[in-house]
């Protein structure tokens, strides 16, 4: 598989650009953020993404959807890296349909996708309990109730939860924390008895939310894929959403730089462009340079994720902790070069930097996947 | 056919191919052949002196050339295999699954015969092409001078006009193998009076010809892998000028790109155990199995993931060529990454070898291979321009900008 783009994708990704660029540059998300918007995305755009067929990209075309696959979805990420654009893409049309197409049975699937494909079902993964992404470290309770289980525990960073209307929560049935046995996944309706769900307004001013569960009864019909073993289902999951979130920072770093390039093209000190100095040219050039290395790794791992999802992790990992190193360093250097401009809220680079930080840690940081290699490789 | 038919096709096609080379790989490469190169003698460079050091390496050379696998994208018609580039990648990821050694290494595949394909005349191609591919000739590259290192479009090697021929008088530096080498390709100055680009000229000739001397450098491996090469009144027809007099320029800056490509592809990538493991070998490992030194397990996790994005940047990057969609100033940052990531490989190295790493002379530590191979990547990012002008170039060509 070449590691290109095929006439199709391009045809996506110029889709997908013309409509973001021109309904959501970064002052879409400015003014989301300033007026406290309580949705914190646009429902109209929504529904255009939806009209474009984005909203069920990887849903199947027998539940209404545009069938595609993960190279496709990147696309559509990076182009919302690109201004930021706040949006139920990524927990709804990626994550969440995952874990759905992935791991649901016939009556499942029937029930939820069709309705994401047309926009009108919101849905998220409650995966994170502790400041880091730790999967296995879960410990939410499940336990068996008559003909179902009650659930308790805490989940953060659940994206897009205040809003979602249907959450899929990772819980143990059995073992303890850091154990691979015993993890089960649940369709959970947020409206349900027991459930305190708080927004958490974070820094990248996106959607998150903390949610807290006691005692929240549900049937066993509720129960995606198999009880006490949905880590490998999870594993998955959670690859795809790292080869999104991947995606996002790719078209982030690409914007960032774009501007910091065009900013020492203009930007004139001592009687010169700034651009001329050595300093600063060897320091774009670098990153030019990890941007480009990072956008291969990305494509591949998504290429990988297109043949084999099981058999994607390794990629995966490299695609992950390259892209959140490289968009680290492409807002730190974005900032520098723009010098006290870069500081202030009326100028969009920190924007960028603020969102970076989110992707860094969402679906686990560089060092969270640099760990995960070192491991599969025994040493 | 629609364009997903026609790439059905194609992909069903090179799937045949895939399956013939892989059985054909599997019955012609002896299994010697198939672990990486680990002394200077295991690379086989062709030339008019050139030994086998093992029945194996003839055996694979020689089935290799007589396919035309020596170089499986030149046309048939010089030697080479005449593959597709996507059937060139296929061989060469059915060479990788295998582990596969190149059978000839050669500065004529990797450089001269690229530029000649694109600047050689009829009777050039013809004349050196085949003999490249046959491992029949070994080729040196004379370029930079004393004075001219980075700054290699001030070379001051003359070549003066005497009828049919050039006489040309001067010196080269850093002249890798030209004590092994049959022929050179050099850069020489035919018009002193023209601004420094442009009285360039791009010419070959024999390494035995009356005048030409080699001297080799000791460098701080202990190896003399370069040579200065000295040129006193040495007689060239000009109808060894590849290219126009005085257009050489051109002629080098393309050679110059395949170059940067070869070096930034030196190291070792994907082959041989990995660097974890060779760490834990030697420094051990606590009770989870884990390196026992958390901070180089930490420095080998963010290197294997850098070495596997670059992989596949090379990958991409081939795949861009293909497509038409190639910078032509991308080797460049291909080569500064990949030089600075094999120095990179080999700090670790060195460190995950200890005080076992240190050891220069010695059947135990194979003469010393580890810390000479060491001192050698230190070279990679000087050689074929520095870290520094490929980042120039990547900052005047690739992001335009000012002044640079």
């Amino acid at each position: 598989m070449a590691l290109v783009l095929t006439e199709e994708q391009s045809m996506l990704r110029d889709s997908a650009r013309g409509l973001i660029s021109d309904k959501a540059p970064v002052s879409h998300l400015r003014h989301l953020r300033d007026s406290k918007d309580p949705t914190g995305f646009s429902k109209e755009l929504w529904q255009s993404f939806a009209e474009m067929g984005f909203a069920g990209l990887l849903v199947p075309e027998e539940f209404g959807g545009s069938g595609l696959g993960f190279v496709d979805a990147g696309v559509v990420m990076e182009e919302i890296g690109r201004t930021l654009m706040p949006s139920p893409f990524l927990a709804t049309s990626v994550v969440a349909t995952s874990a759905l197409a992935r791991g649901g049975n016939a009556a499942q699937k029937s029930e939820y996708l069709p309705k994401v494909s047309s926009g009108s079902l919101l849905a998220t993964l409650a995966i994170d309990e502790g400041a880091k992404h730790r999967p296995l470290q879960t410990s939410l309770q499940a336990v068996r109730s008559g003909n179902g289980f009650k659930l308790s525990g805490a989940k953060a960073l659940v994206v897009d939860g205040h809003v979602a209307d249907l959450l899929i929560v990772a819980a143990r049935t059995a073992g303890v924390a850091g154990e691979r046995e015993g993890l089960t996944l649940f369709l959970v309706n947020p409206k349900a008895r027991g459930i305190a769900t708080e927004r958490t307004i974070m820094v990248d001013a996106h959607n998150a939310a903390r949610i807290e569960f006691a005692n929240v009864e549900v049937n066993a019909d509720s129960v995606l894929g198999e009880v006490d073993q949905a880590a490998s289902l999870l594993d998955g999951v959670l690859d795809i959403g790292r080869g999104a979130v991947a995606s996002e920072m790719v078209g982030l770093s690409e914007e960032v730089f774009g501007r910091t390039v065009d900013y020492l093209k203009s930007r004139k000190q001592f009687g010169k462009l700034i651009g001329e100095f050595q300093a600063l040219q060897h320091r774009a050039a670098e990153l030019y340079v990890d941007i480009e290395i990072t956008r291969a790794a990305v494509m591949k791992a998504l290429q990988a994720l297109d043949a084999d999802v099981a058999k994607a992790g390794a990629a995966i990992a490299v695609a992950k902790a390259r892209a959140g190193t490289t968009a680290t360093r492409a807002v730190q250097e974005g900032v520098q070069m723009h010098g006290g401009m870069g500081m202030t809220d009326q100028f969009d680079i920190g924007f960028f930097m603020k969102r970076a930080r989110v992707c860094e840690e969402l679906f686990g940081d560089a060092n969270y996947h640099a760990e995960q290699l070192a491991r599969a490789k025994g040493y | 056919m629609t364009d997903s038919e026609t790439s059905a096709a194609e992909s069903a096609e090179l799937e045949k191919f895939r399956g013939e080379t892989r059985a054909w790989l599997e019955a012609n490469c002896p299994p010697e052949m198939r672990k990486p190169a680990s002394s200077d003698t295991d690379v086989f460079w062709g030339g008019r002196n050139a030994k086998f050091s093992s029945e194996p390496q003839r055996v694979w050379f020689e089935r290799m050339r007589d396919k035309g696998w020596t170089v499986p994208d030149w046309p048939k018609e010089y030697g080479g295999g005449g593959l597709s580039p996507a059937e060139h990648k296929v061989l060469r990821s059915e060479m990788g699954r295998i582990g596969a050694r190149p059978p000839l290494s050669s500065f004529g595949i990797w450089m001269l015969g690229p530029a000649l394909l694109k600047y050689g005349n009829e009777a050039q191609k013809k004349e050196h092409l085949p003999k490249i591919a046959a491992g029949l000739i070994r080729w040196c590259q004379g370029y930079s001078e004393p004075n001219a290192g980075s700054d290699l479009a001030s070379l001051q090697t003359r070549a003066e006009s005497d009828g049919d021929d050039f006489v040309i008088t001067g010196q080269k530096i850093w002249t890798s193998y030209a004590n092994y080498a049959d022929w050179i390709f050099c850069l020489v100055r035919t018009d002193p009076a023209a601004k420094k680009h442009d009285g360039i000229s791009f010419i070959l000739f024999d390494m035995t010809s009356k005048g030409v001397t080699t001297k080799p450098i000791l460098l701080i491996s202990g190896y003399s892998p370069f040579c200065e090469t000295f040129f006193d009144n040495v007689r060239v027809p000009k109808s060894h000028v590849v290219g126009t007099v005085n257009r050489g320029w051109d002629v080098a800056k393309y050679l110059l790109q395949h170059e940067r490509a070869m070096i930034s592809g030196m190291g070792e990538r994907g082959v041989g155990r990995p660097l974890g493991q060779i760490a834990a070998d030697s420094i051990g490992t606590d009770g989870q199995g884990r390196l026992d030194d958390s901070m180089l397990r930490g420095k080998i996790a963010s290197f294997e993931v850098d070495e596997a994005a670059l992989a596949a940047c090379a990958e991409r990057a081939v795949d861009l060529a293909k497509a038409g969609q190639a910078h032509p100033a991308f080797s460049s940052a291909m080569k500064y990454y990949g030089t600075e990531l094999n120095k990179r490989r080999y700090e670790i190295l060195m460190s995950a070898g200890g005080v076992d790493a240190l050891e220069w002379e010695s059947e135990r530590s194979r003469q010393g291979a580890r810390p000479r191979a060491w001192l050698r990547t230190k070279a990679n990012s000087i050689e074929g321009g520095t870290s520094e002008v490929m980042l120039g170039i990547v900052a005047k060509r690739i992001l335009d900008l000012p002044g640079a």
